[in-house]
Order: C-alpha cells, then sequence, then structure tokens
C-alpha cells in the first residue's frame, strides 16, 4: 500500500513540476464543455442552457475515459524508458507500480472533473439530484475512472510504441464516448446504431450520470454502471498485472 | 555455495528458435569484481536479466547469495542492485526524487530515505545537481545517477549490465574508480562488458562467452595469454618507410612476436610482453626509420575473439540481441 503511494507521488510530481501537462489538464476539459454547449447546443437542444443541462453529465465521463488515456501513454514510457526494469528488480508488491500510476491518474481525474463541475455551475448548470446525487455522482465519477484506468492500463503495458498507445486508445475511446447517449439522446439515430448505443457502457455511465445529477431513474443505471466498473477492473486489472511480470 | 555470491548451472535461455544462452555455468566469489566479457548477442543481457529475476530461464537453475532465481525472488531482489546498459532513471523528476522515491519503496522511513539519497548524491559527486531534473544530466551523470539508484538498499550483490557504453573517456574513468571502490567495501559485482579494457581494469576474473557458451576463464592475465599478449603499434613518420618498418617488425618474430598486420596507415604485431617494445624501439632507430606514434596496447575483443575463438566476434548473432533487448523497453 505504501509502495503504491509512494509510486502515485511520483506520478503526481510529473505532473505538478510539468505546466503543459497542469494547464492540459485543467484547461482541455473546460474547452470541450464550452465548445460542445456554444457550438452544438443550440442546434441540438433549442438553447445553451437546456444543452448544459443535459450534456455535463456525458461530458464528464467522456473526460474521465480520454483523461485515462494518459494511464496507458504514462506506463508504457516507464517500459521504453527501462524504469520497469528497475522497479522489477525491486523487492516491492507486484501490483504496486500500476497501482501507482492507477492511483495518481484517478486523482488527476477528479481534478479534471471538479473544474468542469464548477465552471459547468458558474455557467447556469443546476443539480436536481440533491446531496445524495451529488455525493453519488462523484462516486461515480471515480469508479468509472477506476475502471477505465485498468483497461488502459492493460493497453499501455501491451502495445509496444508510444504511438501505437496513442492510437488505440483514441480509436477506443472516440466511438466509445461518441456512439453513445454521451453527447446526444439515442432517438435520433438508426437502430442498428441505437442497439450498440443501448449496450455501450458508455451510455450507462452517462445514464447513471445523468440520473444522480438531474434526478432522474437511478437504481439500473447505477447497478448496472457498477457491474461494468467491477467487471472491466477485474478482467484488466488481472491481465494488466500479469502482463507487467511477464513482458519481458 | 560458501564464498560464492553468484552460481548458475546449465543456464539456457531461448528467444525463439535463437538459442541466447546454451548451458552456462557460472561462478563468482563474495567480494569478488567478476568481468562478463563477449560481443553483441553473446548472451550477457539475458544472463544479467535472468540473474536480476526479470527474466526466466528455460533451462539450469541460477543461485544469488543461496537464493533460486526462479524460486524465491523477492529474497533475491532484496540483496541485488541493477544498473542496466540504458539507465534506468526517471527523467521527469529530480535525482534527489529518484533516490528518495527508491528508498521508501525499499522501506526506508521518508527521513532515512531523504539521508540515504543526500549521502548517494554527495558521494557521486552531485550533491549540486541533486534538484535539477534528470533530463537536464549529461550521459556521464546520469550513469552515476543510474549506479547511484542500484545502490540506495546497500546491495550485496551487483549486477553492471555494460555500465560505460557510450560514455566518455573521463565519466567511463570516474565510473571505474566507483566500481572499484565499492568492491573494495566488500560488493560482490557481475560486469558485463564489450572492452577488454574495462574487464582488465576492474574484474579479478573475466569470463569470455560467445553465442549463450564460455569460451574462456580466468584471471586478466591468463586471459591476456591466450589472446596473444597485447598489440605494439607503429606508425612511421614517413609513408615510405612502410616496408621496411613492417620488415623490422617481422624480425621480432624470434622473440615471440607474431606476424605484423596494417590498421590504416599503422603497423601492428602482436607482443606477449611489454620488453619487445623496448626492442622494437631500438631496431627501428638503428634501421633509420623515424615514427611518429609507438605504443602499446590491449587487444581489442575482436583481436582477443579471433585468438581465442578462432572466428571473429558475430556479428550477426548480436542484432537478435538487440532487438530483443529493445523490445523490451
Amino acid at each position: 500500500m505504501s509502495q503504491t503511494l509512494v509510486l502515485a507521488r511520483r506520478n503526481l510530481l510529473h505532473v505538478l513540476s510539468d505546466p503543459e501537462q497542469l494547464i492540459g489538464i485543467t484547461i482541455q476539459p473546460l474547452m470541450f464543455l464550452l465548445l460542445f454547449v456554444y457550438v452544438f447546443g443550440g442546434a441540438i437542444s433549442g438553447s445553451t442552457r437546456g444543452y448544459l443541462q443535459f450534456v455535463l453529465p456525458g461530458l464528464l465521463v467522456q473526460g474521465i475515459a480520454f483523461g485515462t488515456a494518459q494511464t496507458a501513454a504514462g506506463l508504457n514510457a516507464d517500459f521504453q524508458r527501462g524504469l520497469i526494469d528497475r522497479f522489477r528488480s525491486l523487492p516491492i508488491a507486484r501490483s504496486a507500480v500500476v497501482a501507482g500510476r492507477v492511483t495518481a491518474d484517478l486523482l488527476r481525474t477528479a481534478w479534471s472533473t471538479l473544474i468542469i463541475v464548477a465552471v459547468a455551475v458558474a455557467l447556469g448548470f443546476r443539480f436536481h439530484g440533491g446531496w445524495a446525487g451529488v455525493l453519488g455522482a462523484a462516486c461515480l465519477a471515480l469508479a468509472v475512472g477506476f475502471g477505465m484506468c485498468w483497461l488502459m492500463a492493460f493497453l499501455g503495458v501491451s502495445l509496444r510504441s508510444a504511438e501505437s498507445v496513442q492510437a488505440a486508445g483514441f480509436m477506443l475511446v472516440l466511438p466509445l464516448t461518441f456512439a453513445s447517449s454521451v453527447l446526444v439522446p439515442a432517438a435520433s439515430m438508426p437502430g442498428w446504431l441505437q442497439a450498440f448505443v443501448k449496450v455501450n457502457p458508455m451510455t450507462i455511465f452517462a445514464d447513471a450520470m445523468r440520473g444522480l445529477m438531474l434526478g432522474g431513474p437511478v437504481a439500473t443505471p447505477v447497478l448496472q454502471a457498477a457491474a461494468w466498473v467491477a467487471g472491466i477492473t477485474l478482467v484488466f486489472g488481472a491481465l494488466t498485472v500479469r502482463r507487467y511480470q511477464t513482458r519481458s | 555455495m560458501d564464498g560464492l555470491a553468484i552460481q548458475t548451472e546449465g543456464l539456457g535461455k531461448s528467444f525463439g528458435s535463437k538459442r541466447v544462452l546454451d548451458g552456462l555455468d557460472l561462478e563468482v566469489r563474495r567480494g569478488n569484481i567478476f568481468g562478463l566479457l563477449g560481443p553483441n548477442g553473446a548472451g550477457k543481457t539475458t544472463a544479467v536479466r535472468i540473474l536480476a529475476t526479470l527474466l526466466a530461464a528455460d533451462t539450469g537453475r541460477a543461485l544469488v547469495l543461496g537464493f533460486d532465481v526462479a524460486r524465491q525472488p523477492q529474497q533475491v531482489r532484496r540483496v541485488i542492485g541493477l544498473t542496466g546498459q540504458y539507465a534506468a532513471v526517471d527523467d521527469l523528476i529530480s535525482a534527489q526524487e529518484n533516490l528518495y522515491m527508491i528508498g521508501r519503496l525499499l522501506g526506508l522511513r521518508p527521513r532515512a530515505a531523504r539521508r540515504r539519497g543526500g549521502e548517494l548524491l554527495a558521494a557521486f559527486g552531485l550533491a549540486d545537481a541533486a534538484d535539477t531534473k534528470v533530463r537536464a544530466y549529461s550521459g556521464g551523470m546520469r550513469r552515476r545517477l543510474d549506479l547511484a539508484a542500484s545502490l540506495v538498499g546497500r546491495p550485496a550483490v551487483l549486477f553492471l549490465d555494460e555500465p560505460t557504453t557510450g560514455l566518455d573517456l573521463a565519466s567511463r574513468n570516474e565510473l571505474w574508480d566507483m566500481i572499484r571502490e565499492l568492491a573494495a567495501d566488500g560488493t560482490t559485482v557481475l560486469l558485463t562488458t564489450q572492452y577488454l579494457e574495462e574487464a582488465d581494469r576492474l574484474a579479478g576474473q573475466i569470463m569470455v562467452i560467445d553465442r549463450g557458451r564460455t569460451v574462456a576463464l580466468g584471471t586478466p592475465g591468463e586471459l591476456k595469454g591466450l589472446a596473444g599478449g597485447q598489440v605494439l603499434e607503429v606508425r612511421p613518420l614517413r609513408e615510405s618507410d612502410a616496408s621496411a618498418a613492417a620488415r623490422v617488425l617481422a624480425g621480432l618474430a624470434g622473440a615471440g612476436a607474431g606476424t605484423p598486420g596494417t590498421e590504416g596507415d599503422l603497423l601492428t604485431v602482436q607482443v606477449p610482453d611489454e620488453e619487445l617494445v623496448t626492442i622494437a624501439a631500438r631496431r627501428l632507430d638503428e634501421a633509420g626509420i623515424p615514427v611518429s606514434h609507438l605504443a602499446v596496447r590491449l587487444p581489442s575483443l575482436d583481436e582477443a575473439f579471433l585468438a581465442i575463438t578462432g572466428h571473429h566476434a558475430d556479428a550477426d548473432a548480436g542484432d537478435t540481441e538487440t532487438e530483443l533487448e529493445g523490445a523490451g523497453r
């Protein structure tokens, strides 16, 4: 546990000592928020205010998904630099390096999420799910971030080059977040796409987030989201730790 | 087993159809510097990676301080330090933070980890750059920090995988001094190198390996004997004297010298000892051939190889290991 924290601290030092990264994790999610709300808002919902209410929960999910790509990139870079050899030759827990990475990235994700929510509230977003909803949304955001981190960690330890990691992360996250209810309701999409949107975990995460933040149906989407997070974490957590050890 | 820090028996490893280690037997006594010498692709890095628990051997077994690397990896990791071919330090944080991180990972308390890091930075001449990000370090500084990083836990056995490859002469000498000091303090060092000179300067015992197999084992002196002693180099002042100078060198055969050859404008001949240098200098002088360069050096790895194995260091095998190493990062 303390080894995980030592390694998480190291990853956070990377962010804190690098102004570009700090700006990246602060400004980039805001950029998404402002662009989507003011460019698409009127066309999709008739008013930017109305779209802001609809899209913010989805944008939080999207921001988390994009943010965790850093997990893949960071782990991969550690392999490239030979740092993983150093860590593997130390008497530390097998999972510590990846867990340290995930912990740091979770904190980063929490920071980005907080910034978006704060600005969205300033722009007129209102919670309608009460304090329980706010708390639930925060927990859900962390849980989704946690699950996605393990998925990305697996990409990071499995793929060879930084370029392929970036490409794979992008190819995975972009269709998943766009072909979902993250940005628009699925009703206007063709039937075959709706079928995919329905089972897409991003849809489930976004619906659960909406329920918690806007006060809609909560129980089913939250349970489904929890199941997805647990599944992703178990499968990719195990795969990642194994791959981490055996990668030569 | 007593007195042995490292012991391997029939260590074998293949990557695909490529046999990288082919039954390597190794014995390193405690407190010794042991040099593993060979060309690229000889299996040096693979042997070190197996001993450092980073790679599983296909056959044979390896013990470090009596711990089996396959069955007791955590115990092995507690007693070893590893400095790889490429400096494995985090270049996005400072040197101080690097050493602190490793100290904490090894279970030191925060204050003790800071202190240990400070000690090592001072000992390795990096105290002034302690708070500088490693990214800004020179190659020599990185290598020193990498060595410092492998010493945080005061390992009893240290693996140095080509520690000076790519360094300039001054940095190389500095690193050599540090390695000698470590051994003087009782650390067992297994050093891999492509340079006979490096092995000669540092190691008490040298094993020459080729294609995963031992081809020679001995003290530096014994090995130099096997490799045909040293090489005398002569460069005549006037190019027109080249053939006359070659005749003079050929005349040293009676005193045990080899057949003269050329390397560019240099005439070279293998000599069993340095005494022949004086004789060569006198005869060249008597023959009225002024020289601009007259020196003895150790044979290169390739020359030693040729003498020991009868073939040149195999560059073909080298590519495979380099590729695999590259892929592992």
